[in-house]
Formats: structure tokens, C-alpha cells, sequence
């Protein structure tokens, strides 16, 4: 489902921040991309979904070779992937429900039909009642959660977080976590960055140990 | 509906909220490119009045060349045949029109003030003629057309208006440059006004854009709502020129109507014909989305989530 091979990422200016990354991550699978800030976590993901061009090697996403995709495909690989954020990037002049909607407004689904998958995904992260409501109503964990909304309501295949616990309070981010692993539990790939050893210690998945931009063995 | 036209719809929707949304702006923006089309719409009207003025039967001015081809009384059949056969053979005649003696006297009596000064008259003096409208513009072949047909048996005279055709036509050339030359720098300034607009939108939403992009956008999708709103924009300020060349014309006629009473004459200026306010109506929403699609091409590309 999502294989690196021989990955490396220069940054303009020389900053190496991936070096020699191989690694996959099978279909169905819930991992965990460990490390230190600095380490090449964000940049990982990133690169899984297009959003950086590997310097070096392969990226292969849902069989796609990242690297190589035109400009005009990108869109179409990333509807196929769920995107949580550690800043949420929620849209604040927008409700709840409209902040769900956005992703679905893109595609072919009808206005009801998307309509009703945006409060399903609503539904499933706990905020089924808040949808009339403004984003910067909620508290920080509901906004991860809204987040994670967004990131599912299009069903992807591959839900990939970048740290999204990480200005949350334990208690809030293991209920992020608990709501990553429901969705594993019912077939999507999950792929989380996170620097909390405590917060992979609780869950079980492979765990890919970055370390100033080299994956450890 | 397909998915193709539900999100033209939604784009269209999301266009007209904000312009809703920042209505001062949108009025502004509106009152601006109006004006400015306004100048060049205006212009066109007076001239296609003045045209109509000067192209009225009695005016006995137009701005196209015409040959007034008056016939003998005694002129024979074959030779008021040869002559009709003439016009309606050469190539460098585009209209001819036989008017006969009593339609002239009748077109005579129609002309303001002459009714009474005709009646007196114990005959009709007016000979038959040939009203001849041709493809050459004024100059030396108007000129060698005006001299065959002179030399004709059945005619006795020969009008040319060729001078005054000249004049006129050189007049309303001038007028016309002038008019398209006004046009296309007000256009101008029309892309870039909703360039400028367009761009501050951009960056306005530079947030959602790139949250767009990050979650599966296609450029498309997001140009699409800049489109209609640089249309929509320069629509609403084409409506905005129709109504002040309305509103411009309606406060001229009435300073019009006094000054054509004393020439014992009506006139008045006419808008636009319907066909040319739906062509300023579609260039407006066609410049606006000039201004937008430039701005877009400019801008958007350099919204890359990171």
C-alpha cells in the first residue's frame, strides 16, 4: 500500500532530511512513524502524499509512483488519502458540517449523498451534535477530531496523521489515537508520526524509528 | 444533475455569497468598470444617432457616397432601359433605386415646412431619377462611375455628394477610431480591475486554498469560483454602463428635443439596439473573466500547501 525505497529528500539550501528510506506499510496495517523533531517524521508524510517530491528514490502509494505523477493527477492520489494535521488546518469562517463537506464538495457524490456521509463521519469522531457550530468553539481535542472527520469523510484508503496529539493533554490524545485504531480495526491504513513513546507503548502497530533522517533497523 | 454542472452551480453560488458578503466592495468595483464602459457605450449611441440624423430621408446628407441620377422628361424607352440594365449590371453599384416624379414630389411634401411652399405648385417640376448608393468609397472611381452615367442618352443630370460623403465619412471614421480606440483602453483597465480584485480574493483565501488543494482539489475546482466572480463582476458593471448611457441619453434629450422643435423637426437619441446592449453585456462578463483567469494563472500556482 505504501512502499519507500531508497528514499532520500534534500531540501533547497542542502538540508538532508530523509536519507536511504526504505520501508512498506501493507494494506490494513496501523504504524506508528517514531522520532525526534527533526527527524524527518513530517517530511515522510509529506511525501506520501505528494506533497513533497522525493529527491532520490521511490515513493509507491496505492501502486502510484509519487515521484513521477503529474501535477494534474496529485489531486486524485490524495482524495484517496485521509490528511490530520497537528494545526488541524480547519477553515474558521466555516462551521463544523461545512468544514466535513469540503473534501466531498470535489467529487462525484451527490448533494444529499455527501450530505449524509459528512455527518456520518461526524457521528464516528463524537461531534454528531456540534455540526451547526464554529470551529473555534471547540475545545482542542474536538477540533483533532473534526480534523479527523475531514480526513475520513471521503473514505479514503490511507489515513495519515502528522503528529496529531501533539498540543493535546494525554487524556485527549488517546482518544485521538483510540478513534485512528477503530478505523484501522475496519480496514484503512493507518500511518500516525508522533514523538510520544508513551503514546506508541499503548497501542500496538509497526513502529518506523526515524533518526536525523535515517530509519533505524 | 451530473456532477460537471452541480459544481459550475456551487461555484456560481459560492461567486454571488461573496459578492454579498463584501457588497460595498462589489458596488464599488461595479460603479468603477460601469463608468468606464459607459464612456465608450455612450459614444457609440450618439454616433449611431447622428447617423440615423444625417441618414433620414429630408436630411439630404449621408454617410455612405450616393449618385443622384436625375432623367430626361423626354428620354425614350430602350434609352431609360439601357440605363436601368446599366445599374443593374455593374459591379461597382451596390443599390440603385428608382424613384419616380410623383414619389418625389409626395417625399417632397413630407419634408417639414415644404407641404405648403408644394401645393402652390401648378405641375410637378421634379424629373424621374435613379438614387444610386455605390461599392467604391469616395474618390476617383466614384468619380468615373458619376461621368459614364452622365454621358448616358436618358440622363440630364448628375449628383455626386461625393465631397460632403467624404467629409462625413472622414468625420465619423474619426469618431468611430476614437470610440474603439477609448474602448480598448478602458477595457484595459477592466482586465485590470478584476486582476487586482481577483488577486485580493486569492490572498484572502489563501488558507482555504491550500487546505483545498491539501484534501483533493483539482485546480479546476478551485479556479472555477474566481472565474465567476471576475464575470459576474464585469457583468454587473456592464449593466451598471447600460444604465448610465440610459440615464446620460434620457438627460440629453430633453436638451435634444427643445433644439430640434426650433428646426420645426423631432429628434431624439437613441439607445443602444438590443443586440448591442447583449454585446456590451457579454464583453463585460467576457473582460471580467479576462482580469480573472490572468489573475488565477498568476496567482494560484504559487499556493502550494507545505
Amino acid at each position: 500500500m505504501i512502499s519507500f525505497s531508497g528514499v532520500a529528500k534534500r531540501y533547497p539550501g542542502g538540508h538532508e532530511a530523509l536519507r536511504g528510506v526504505s520501508f512498506s506499510v501493507a494494506e490494513g496495517e496501523f504504524a506508528f512513524v517514531a522520532g525526534h523533531s527533526g527527524a524527518g517524521k513530517s517530511t515522510l508524510l509529506k511525501l506520501v502524499a505528494a506533497i513533497e517530491r522525493p529527491s532520490a528514490g521511490a515513493v509507491l502509494v496505492n501502486g502510484q509512483n509519487v515521484g513521477a505523477l503529474k501535477r494534474a493527477a496529485i489531486p486524485y492520489l490524495r482524495r484517496n488519502l485521509g490528511l490530520v494535521f497537528q494545526d488541524q488546518k480547519l477553515l474558521y469562517d466555516r462551521s463544523v458540517f461545512d468544514n466535513v463537506m469540503l473534501p466531498l464538495s470535489f467529487g462525484e457524490l451527490s448533494g444529499r449523498e455527501a450530505a449524509r456521509r459528512a455527518r456520518a463521519a461526524l457521528e464516528k469522531v463524537g461531534l454528531g451534535a456540534r455540526e451547526k457550530a464554529n470551529p473555534v468553539q471547540l475545545s482542542g481535542g474536538e477540533q483533532q477530531r473534526l480534523a479527523i472527520a475531514r480526513a475520513v469523510a471521503n473514505r479514503p484508503a490511507i489515513l495519515l496523521a502528522d503528529e496529531p496529539t501533539a498540543n493535546l493533554d494525554a487524556d485527549a490524545a488517546a482518544k485521538i489515537l483510540e478513534i485512528f485504531a477503530a478505523f484501522n480495526q475496519v480496514g484503512v491504513t493507518v500511518l500516525v508520526s508522533t514523538h510520544d513513546e508513551a503514546l506508541i507503548g499503548r497501542f500496538a502497530g509497526k513502529v518506523l524509528r526515524l533518526s536525523q533522517g535515517i530509519l533505524a533497523s | 444533475m451530473s456532477a460537471w454542472l452541480r459544481h459550475h452551480r456551487q461555484a456560481l453560488l459560492g461567486a454571488l455569497g461573496k459578492l454579498r458578503a463584501q457588497r460595498s466592495a462589489a458596488v464599488l468595483n461595479a460603479l468603477v468598470i460601469g463608468i468606464a464602459l459607459a464612456l465608450p457605450a455612450g459614444g457609440y449611441a450618439l454616433l449611431a444617432s447622428v447617423r440615423t440624423l444625417v441618414s433620414a430621408p429630408g436630411a439630404g446628407a449621408s454617410l455612405d457616397p450616393q449618385l443622384s441620377v436625375f432623367l430626361r422628361a423626354e428620354a425614350k424607352r430602350p434609352e431609360l432601359e439601357a440605363l436601368a440594365r446599366k445599374l443593374q449590371s455593374d459591379p461597382r453599384v451596390r443599390e440603385a433605386r428608382f424613384v419616380s416624379r410623383e414619389q418625389a414630389l409626395k417625399d417632397l411634401q413630407a419634408v417639414e415646412g415644404l407641404a405648403e411652399v408644394v401645393a402652390a405648385l401648378n405641375r410637378n417640376p421634379l424629373p424621374d431619377a435613379w438614387v444610386v448608393r455605390p461599392r467604391a468609397a469616395p474618390g476617383t472611381e466614384l468619380e468615373a462611375l458619376a461621368g459614364e452615367l452622365r454621358a448616358q442618352p436618358a440622363v440630364a443630370h448628375v449628383e455626386a455628394d461625393a465631397v460632403w460623403a467624404r467629409r462625413l465619412a472622414a468625420l465619423a471614421g474619426i469618431a468611430r477610431l476614437a470610440i474603439a480606440l477609448l474602448a480598448a483602453l478602458l477595457a484595459f483597465g477592466l482586465v485590470a480591475i478584476t486582476f487586482n480584485t481577483i488577486r485580493l480574493q486569492i490572498l484572502t483565501q489563501r488558507a482555504e486554498i491550500e487546505i483545498s488543494k491539501l484534501i483533493g482539489a483539482t485546480d479546476a475546482f478551485i479556479r472555477r469560483p474566481f472565474f465567476y466572480l471576475g464575470a459576474l463582476q464585469g457583468l454587473a458593471g456592464g449593466g451598471l454602463a447600460l444604465v448610465l448611457v440610459w440615464g446620460g441619453l434620457a438627460a440629453l434629450n430633453a436638451g435634444v428635443d427643445d433644439l430640434a422643435a426650433s428646426y420645426g423637426a423631432s429628434f431624439r437619441l437613441a439607445f443602444l439596439a438590443p443586440g448591442d446592449a447583449l454585446a456590451l453585456l457579454f464583453f463585460s462578463g467576457f473582460l471580467g473573466w479576462l482580469g480573472a483567469y490572468l489573475s488565477v494563472s498568476r496567482y494560484l500556482l504559487e499556493i502550494e500547501p507545505r
